[in-house]
């Protein structure tokens, strides 16, 4: 990331399938969540290293503890936590998204945040928010009841509103800012005017109208839509990354000026240690230029020469990163 | 973990770990045997060079899913990496760089190495087309291209109507014949494009003089049919892939015929098994087309004998290969890219035609992954 000059580095640290960070506050939630409580855990300590490591680099930690969705392997560790599920009058024995009616769930995300706060020093949070699938919620009889209480009707997306503003004023109280994935401005959820909305969709909504939108209603946008390097294709994907122009939207200087930049995502569902760095880089080389350069910056020939002769010196850097296209390296990785 | 990961591969997949951290195997009669004898896996040494080390630890990923045949495409257009003997010059001028190279020592270390690992390696020598590199270390090798009247100053393939392309052959095969020493050598014969051959007034003279009309495929097979007999004439058998058979080219009864191209491949096998040739398969197992998510299960669920054809037909599909060609590959992507998604095709070549399902074999591959982290690590 240094050498391409990224400077921020989103942590998504926990999500469904494990939950590897180790709280002091509730050591139950990696004791029970993570995929292995000893071994596939990041400790107190695993974490400050990676915060120090980055900021000696001029690299900011911004860590994301995705809720209401993405939580399963929260539960295990927080019993009470998630919704449980319903078919008909009985639980099913699965769960959903985290209870947004229960006291219990805000005592619970006031400590943990609270512990979290203090851990990363950066201003921000990322607090996720993506995905909520209401389907669970719709299936437990309490919630249909606080529905009902709240005059919210059968629109869920009011309940998940309810939940992400306690949130958002928790986290506020706390004296961070927050980022969020765009389903919670397109859930016309309330939020603070300095939220930056992460838009990462490129369907229903073209994401250059979401940006439109979003910069529209006063917010702040970060670009992660066209950058999904998780997605993988044959060829020389590294060009349409490198095409992509954050500002080509309609609207107005001012709303061109919320657009405070763009992260490249490589989700974890196909990635490892295995493969994680031939598969990031130097395809993220692409997408660092268009970050960091003029928007004038666009000549793919050019942009391809520079990006290969770049990527060589990677190698020479101990960084494994892959080849663009045929050719080769002075000095081949691993050696001759 | 060394018992884990020895040659006796079969019997390394029933260890396993009970809770207490023992290892165990159960008493068990092992019977088995693979279902099709060429269960090969192409690597690309001239898009990309591959050092050493990252063929050698493919020879023993290989091994761990009963992989018996390096297919090893070692020269191409972008580069040539195999140092000969007899015509130095090649690599010389041909390849990346001085250190790009494969000198004899290490062709003879990496066949050793598959050797010792029940693997055979066949080289190809992938002519007349795909054959630019060769052209920089050796003059007059290639077609000169022509507009109207002039040389270009570009290069075709390799120029059929001289007669020193065919000395050249006769001693470069030579050299080939005797140090691969796999009774097999593949002669490529892909993708001739002909525009350069058509624009060469001495190549349509002898077009006209032989009476091949306009019909190039008739001059490639020309060609190709002399290749053939040197290499015969060397007691070597030859794998060439499915254009040299489709273009008619005269082939010998033991030719294997190699079908690459997507578009309809099961026709293809019937043609090439109806008329008595060998097949083997590699069109629906290009490993190097990556796309987003479980793409080994596409793989996994091809099955080789599902073509029309009869009994003796289907007995001349003698197996399959995976391949992994270089544009986007080189020693910093290929051992993932490659596994275990060619584990797929390794179980499909060696399993019954009836172990087919998908949830079992995900969870079998998955553990059969962690033990090559192991076994690939302990290395």
């Amino acid at each position: 990331m240094a050498y391409n000059k990224f400077n921020v580095f989103h942590w998504h640290i926990v999500d469904d399938p494990s939950f590897p960070y180790e709280s002091l506050t509730f050591p139950e939630l990696s004791k029970q969540g993570a995929f292995h409580a000893i071994t596939h855990i990041y400790t107190a300590s695993d974490v400050q290293t990676v915060i120090e490591y980055a900021r000696l680099r001029g690299i900011r930690v911004v860590a994301e503890f995705d809720t209401p969705g993405h939580t399963l392997s929260w539960g295990p560790g927080a019993p009470g936590l998630l919704t449980p599920c319903y078919l008909g009058k009985d639980p099913s024995g699965t769960y959903g998204p985290i209870n947004p009616i229960l006291n219990s769930t805000y005592q619970f995300v006031t400590s943990l945040f609270q512990e979290v706060s203090a851990v990363f020093p950066d201003f921000f949070l990322h607090l996720g928010g993506d995905e909520v699938d209401f389907t669970c919620w719709k299936s437990n009889p309490n919630i249909r009841a606080f529905m009902k209480e709240m005059g919210f009707g059968e629109d869920y997306k009011k309940l998940e509103s309810f939940y992400i503003q306690r949130l958002l004023d928790i986290i506020s109280s706390l004296g961070k800012g927050y980022i969020v994935w765009q389903e919670v401005f397109d859930n016309a959820v309330k939020v603070r005017p300095d939220t930056i909305i992460h838009v990462w969709k490129e369907n229903p909504t073209p994401y250059t109208e979401e940006m439109a939108n979003v910069t529209k209603a006063g917010y702040r946008a970060l670009l992660s839509a066209p950058w999904y390097l998780n997605r993988i294709s044959y060829g020389q994907d590294w060009m349409a990354a490198y095409q992509v122009e954050p500002l080509k939207f309609e609207g107005s200087s001012e709303q061109k000026d919320r657009v405070i930049g763009g992260e490249a995502c490589m989700w974890g569902e196909y990635v490892d240690v295995t493969n994680l760095t031939p598969r990031l880089w130097p395809r993220a080389g692409a997408v660092a230029e268009r970050l960091w350069s003029n928007a004038t910056v666009q000549d793919l020939q050019d942009a391809y020469v520079r990006l290969a002769d770049f990527r060589c010196k990677l190698l020479g850097r101990g960084v494994q990163a892959q080849p663009l296209f045929v050719g080769y390296c002075e000095n081949e990785f691993g050696g001759f | 973990f060394f018992f884990f990961c020895p040659g006796l591969e079969t019997f390394s997949q029933l260890v396993h770990e009970d809770d207490y951290g023992s290892f165990l195997v159960n008493e068990s009669e092992i019977d088995d045997f693979p279902r099709f004898a060429h269960r090969g896996i192409l690597l690309d040494t001239s898009r990309h060079y591959l050092p050493l080390k990252s063929i050698l630890t493919n020879l023993d990923a290989m091994a761990f899913n009963k992989f018996n045949v390096l297919h090893w495409h070692i020269v191409d257009d972008q580069s040539f990496p195999y140092q000969s003997i007899y015509f130095p010059e090649l690599s010389d001028k041909g390849a990346y760089s001085r250190n790009h190279i494969y000198t004899p020592t290490d062709v003879r270390l990496v066949i050793e190495y598959a050797r010792l690992r029940g693997i055979r390696v066949i080289p190809e020598f992938d002519t007349p087309g795909h054959t630019q590199s060769w052209g920089k270390g050796q003059k007059d090798l290639l077609t000169p291209c022509y507009s109207g009247e002039q040389p270009t100053g570009s290069f075709g393939p390799v120029n059929p109507i001289l007669n020193t392309t065919y000395d050249f052959m006769t001693k470069f095969f030579k050299e080939i014949s005797s140090v691969f020493p796999d009774a097999y050598i593949h002669l490529g014969g892909d993708e001739v494009n002909f525009d350069c051959w058509k624009s060469n007034p001495e190549v349509k003279e002898f077009m006209k003089k032989q009476g091949f009309g306009t019909d190039y495929a008739k001059l490639e097979s020309y060609y190709i049919q002399k290749i053939l007999d040197i290499v015969f004439s060397y007691n070597k058998e030859y794998m060439v892939w499915q254009e040299v058979f489709d273009n008619k080219a005269q082939l010998k009864p033991d030719t294997v015929v190699q079908v690459w191209m997507e578009n309809n491949y099961a026709h293809e096998l019937s043609s090439v098994t109806g008329a008595g040739f060998t097949a083997i398969l590699a069109a629906p197992w290009y490993l190097d087309y990556i796309s987003y998510g479980q793409d080994w299960k596409k793989y996994y669920s091809v099955e080789p004998l599902n073509f029309p054809g009869t009994e003796k037909q289907k007995k001349l599909l003698i197996g399959g290969e995976a391949c992994l060609w270089g544009e986007f590959v080189d020693a910093t992507n290929l051992t993932p890219r490659l596994w275990p998604r060619a584990s797929a095709v390794g179980e499909r070549l060696w399993s019954s035609r009836n172990v087919t399902n998908l949830q079992d074999a995900y969870k079998r591959l998955t553990n059969h992954r962690c033990r090559m982290l192991r076994c690939l690590h302990e290395k």
